[in-house]
Order: C-alpha cells, then sequence, then structure tokens
C-alpha cells in the first residue's frame, strides 16, 4: 500500500547556462507514494515558492509518457530506477522513507544546461533536419494496401518510431553518442518501402549530422537501450551501420 | 574521408582491424598447438616462417593493423570523453546488461598491448629478429622456437611466475574479445533483432576459442615446469 514518506532530495542547481552549477538539498516531509516524480517535483517548487526561493526549473509537458520532454537523471539512471517509463511515470513508490534522491540534469556537450535540470535538446530537432523524413510530393491520398508491408517489418518499423527522443540514450552512454536515437530514426523508414528510396541520402545526411553536432562513437556498450523509455532495440544501430555503409560503399 | 571523418567509419575500421588481428590470433594459436605434439613439427614452422618475405610482410602487416587499431582507439576515446562534457554525473548506477569489459576496453587494450612489449621482448626479438638482422639475441638458435618457450616457461620458478602471467594475460585478452567481436559485428551492420542473444553467444564463444590452444600450451609447459621440480 502507498503511503506517505519523508525525503530529502539533491538537486542540481544552475542559474544560467554559463553559471558555475551545484547540488543543493531540500527535505520534503509528507510525500504520498501514489504521486509522480514530477509531482513530488511541484510540490517541492510550491514549498520553494512559499520561502520566497527561486523553484527548480525543469522540462515536462504530456505527463502521459509520449512527449520527451522529462529529463532528469534521478539516483544514476535517465528517467529514474525504473524501466521502461520516463520520469513523469515513475511514482513515489520507488522510494523508500527517509531516502536522499540524487536529481541531475542530462549530461552531454551536445546538450548544454540552460537552466536547473533543463537542457538544450535542440541537437537532436537539428539531426531530424537533416533527414528524419520521407519527401512526399502532396497528392490524392494512396489507398493503404496498395504497398504490401509484411507484418513484422511493419511492427520493427513501429518499436523503432516509438522513440520519442527524449534524449535519456544520450545521457546514458559513457561516450555521449546519440547512436540509438540517429538509429531509430533512421530504421523506421529504412524499413518501409515509401523510406527505403532515401535511406541512403539519410543516413549519411543524419549520421554526418550527429558527428558534427559532437555525440560521441558507439562502442556497443548497450547502457542506452537498458535505459531508453520505450525500449527502443539495439538492433535499430546494426541497422544503421549497415544503412550508413552501404551507403558510402556505394559512393 | 569516411573512414576518418565518421563516427560510424571509425567504428568499420576498429571493427574491420581488430578481426583481423582475431584471424592472426586465432592463426598463431594453432601454431602454437602444434608445440603439445612434438618439438620438432614446431620448428619446422619457424623455420617455414622464420626471415622468409612473405613472413616479413605477414609481419608488417599485423604491426600495421595493431598501429591502426591502437590509433583509432584512443582517437575514439578522447573524442567520446569530450562528448561526455566537462561536468561528470554525481550518482552513476549500474545499467543492466551492460557488461564491465564494454565500458574498460581501453584499459584492457592497455594491458594487453603492455604485456604484448613484454611477450615480443621474449620471443619476437629474439626469434625473427635475431634471424632477419643476424644479431645474437638469445641463448639459442632464432630457429629453435620450441627452446625458446621451453627455456621461458620451464625455468624454475621465473617459468611458473611466466606462466601465470600469461594465464593472467589471456583473461584480459578474452574479456576484450568477448566484447570486441560482437561489437565488431553490429559496428559493420551484421546484427539484428533476431541474431542479438545469437551474436552475444557467438562473441563468448570465438573469444574462448581463440584463447584456448594459448591456454593449452600454457598450462603444458606449466605441468613439465613443476615435473622438473618435483
Amino acid at each position: 500500500m502507498d503511503s506517505y514518506i519523508d525525503i530529502k532530495v539533491r538537486v542540481w542547481r544552475q542559474a544560467g547556462p554559463k553559471a558555475q552549477g551545484h547540488f543543493e538539498t531540500y527535505e520534503l516531509k509528507h510525500v504520498f507514494q501514489g504521486a509522480s516524480f514530477l509531482e513530488m517535483i511541484d510540490i517541492l517548487n510550491e514549498q520553494l515558492v512559499a520561502e520566497h526561493k527561486d523553484p527548480v526549473t525543469y522540462d515536462h509537458d504530456c505527463r502521459e509518457g509520449i512527449c520527451g520532454m522529462c529529463s532528469m537523471y534521478v539516483n544514476g539512471h535517465p528517467h529514474g530506477p525504473d524501466s521502461a517509463i520516463t520520469t513523469c511515470q515513475l511514482h513515489m513508490r520507488k522510494f523508500k522513507d527517509s531516502e536522499t534522491i540524487t536529481v541531475e540534469p542530462w549530461r552531454s556537450r551536445a546538450f548544454p544546461v540552460i537552466k536547473d535540470l533543463m537542457v538544450d535538446r535542440g541537437a537532436y530537432d537539428k539531426i531530424m533536419q537533416a533527414g528524419g523524413f520521407v519527401s512526399v510530393n502532396t497528392g490524392g491520398v494512396p489507398d493503404a494496401n496498395a504497398i504490401p508491408i509484411p507484418k513484422p517489418v511493419a511492427d520493427e518499423a513501429m518499436d523503432a518510431a516509438s522513440c520519442i527522443g527524449c534524449g535519456a540514450c544520450a545521457a546514458a552512454c559513457k561516450n555521449g553518442s546519440a547512436m540509438l536515437f540517429v538509429a531509430a530514426k533512421v530504421s523506421q523508414l529504412a524499413l518501409l518501402p515509401q523510406g527505403k528510396i532515401e535511406a541512403a541520402a539519410r543516413a549519411k545526411a543524419m549520421v554526418a549530422k550527429m558527428d558534427e553536432l559532437g555525440f560521441g562513437n558507439c562502442t556497443n556498450t548497450g547502457a542506452c537501450a537498458a535505459e531508453c523509455p520505450k525500449s527502443v532495440s539495439l538492433a535499430n544501430i546494426a541497422r544503421l551501420n549497415r544503412e550508413f555503409l552501404k551507403a558510402k560503399f556505394k559512393d | 574521408m569516411w573512414l576518418k571523418d565518421s563516427s560510424v567509419g571509425r567504428k568499420f575500421v576498429m571493427a574491420l582491424s581488430g578481426t583481423a588481428l582475431l584471424l592472426f590470433l586465432l592463426f598463431h594459436g594453432c601454431m602454437n598447438l602444434a608445440l603439445v605434439f612434438s618439438e620438432e613439427a614446431y620448428n619446422a614452422i619457424c623455420r617455414f616462417l622464420g626471415a622468409n618475405w612473405y613472413a616479413v610482410i605477414g609481419s608488417l602487416g599485423i604491426a600495421f593493423l595493431v598501429v591502426v587499431h591502437i590509433c583509432y582507439g584512443l582517437y575514439l576515446t578522447i573524442q567520446n570523453r569530450a562528448a561526455r562534457g566537462n561536468d561528470r554525473y554525481e550518482v552513476r548506477a549500474k545499467k543492466e546488461g551492460v557488461t564491465w569489459e564494454s565500458e574498460n576496453m581501453l584499459v584492457l587494450g592497455l594491458i594487453i598491448l603492455g604485456f604484448l612489449c613484454l611477450h615480443l621482448y621474449n620471443f619476437w626479438f629474439k626469434m625473427q629478429f635475431a634471424e632477419l638482422t643476424g644479431i645474437e639475441t638469445g641463448s639459442f638458435d632464432p630457429q629453435n622456437g620450441a627452446a625458446y618457450v621451453k627455456e621461458l616457461f620451464t625455468t624454475p620458478v621465473w617459468g611458473q611466475v611466466y606462466c601465470v602471467l600469461y594465464l593472467l594475460w589471456f583473461v584480459v585478452l578474452w574479456l576484450h574479445l568477448k566484447h570486441g567481436v560482437g561489437s565488431a559485428m553490429t559496428s559493420m551492420g551484421l546484427n539484428n533483432l533476431k541474431w542479438q542473444k545469437r551474436v552475444e553467444v557467438i562473441s563468448t564463444v570465438v573469444a574462448t576459442i581463440a584463447l584456448i590452444p594459448f591456454t593449452i600450451v600454457v598450462l603444458y609447459y606449466f605441468g613439465m615446469g613443476i615435473g622438473m621440480l618435483c
């Protein structure tokens, strides 16, 4: 049964992108375990506001695990110590009474801190703009069954497409590599006939953008997939490598 | 050049050079195994390779691969550390399914390299190098490889220390290969949803197979050394 717990929250506070950050510890009494992690931060912020202190800045939006905004590194795990969920889906029942919870922002050169726990994830948008799309000339809507796609292929593409671009992969990776994200975005299109046409150009453009933005090199440790809130598979990384190498050998 | 300028290209070079070195290791292991059956057979192999032009070219090729593998490894590590940013995480928890060796490939590689220098001094320097230059670097004929192996591994006390050191070296090498083989396959694009588990198993099996002949030879001489002590 969920009950009430007293906790200490150790939060990274950083006034701005250039400012020197530090940890600040706050005590929270009587937190309901049925509350989500973000609700707990809200409670903390209300307490801070009541004390006339600056509330903790953090990203959040849908609060149902589909937008990919909440980006907290909780007790050494992106999105906290539960698997296949985002921070908003993390509940306080995962924590014990009188526990100290350490909350950090994503730390990666490509994701600079804006304030406190909020980081700039524009790098992922730039990678998407480099090639994460299918060029379509608009016209009449084609029949849904005009192009047959085997169910396993459709499933794999759909699983890759479940990536919400939260940045947990690059945050978890010891190399700060964005390979799982890029791999998912390349895979969801490369698997389908509509996306195959531009597959080579897409793989090259997105990898080039990823490298340019200062993400690291993948060493296949698998930390990304272990921490991915959508359980995107490492197999996508092999596909990205394959698509990229194929494209380069063809050149 | 995409093999140098793109992350996937760099990993491809790493994978390719690593695979080539693994093939050399398998070849090397098979030749060593001859020692257990007949020292003459091993010396025949030593004579066949020795300082012949094809062996010298092969050695140069391997040396080149080693240099490429190390340079790329260092280059990748420097880039990866930079990509992590200046602020490190305060709390780092163990990630499920992430092996220790996969996160410490550079350390394992450096240990392998350090011991490789000792290994080259003990054998290559006294065999191929001696034969090439005509300088006398050891106490036996450069083509009498078996005598050198026997000397190193069976001389009382030091021989046994060497045996243990070599076995430890094999453990490090095994860990390096255990992650390396599978990682190389993924880097070359040879993996998918169905094969993920299989690739992990293949990686462990290949690493083990590669080191079995070496281990047999060392254990054989360890036993011989102990026998001589008693």
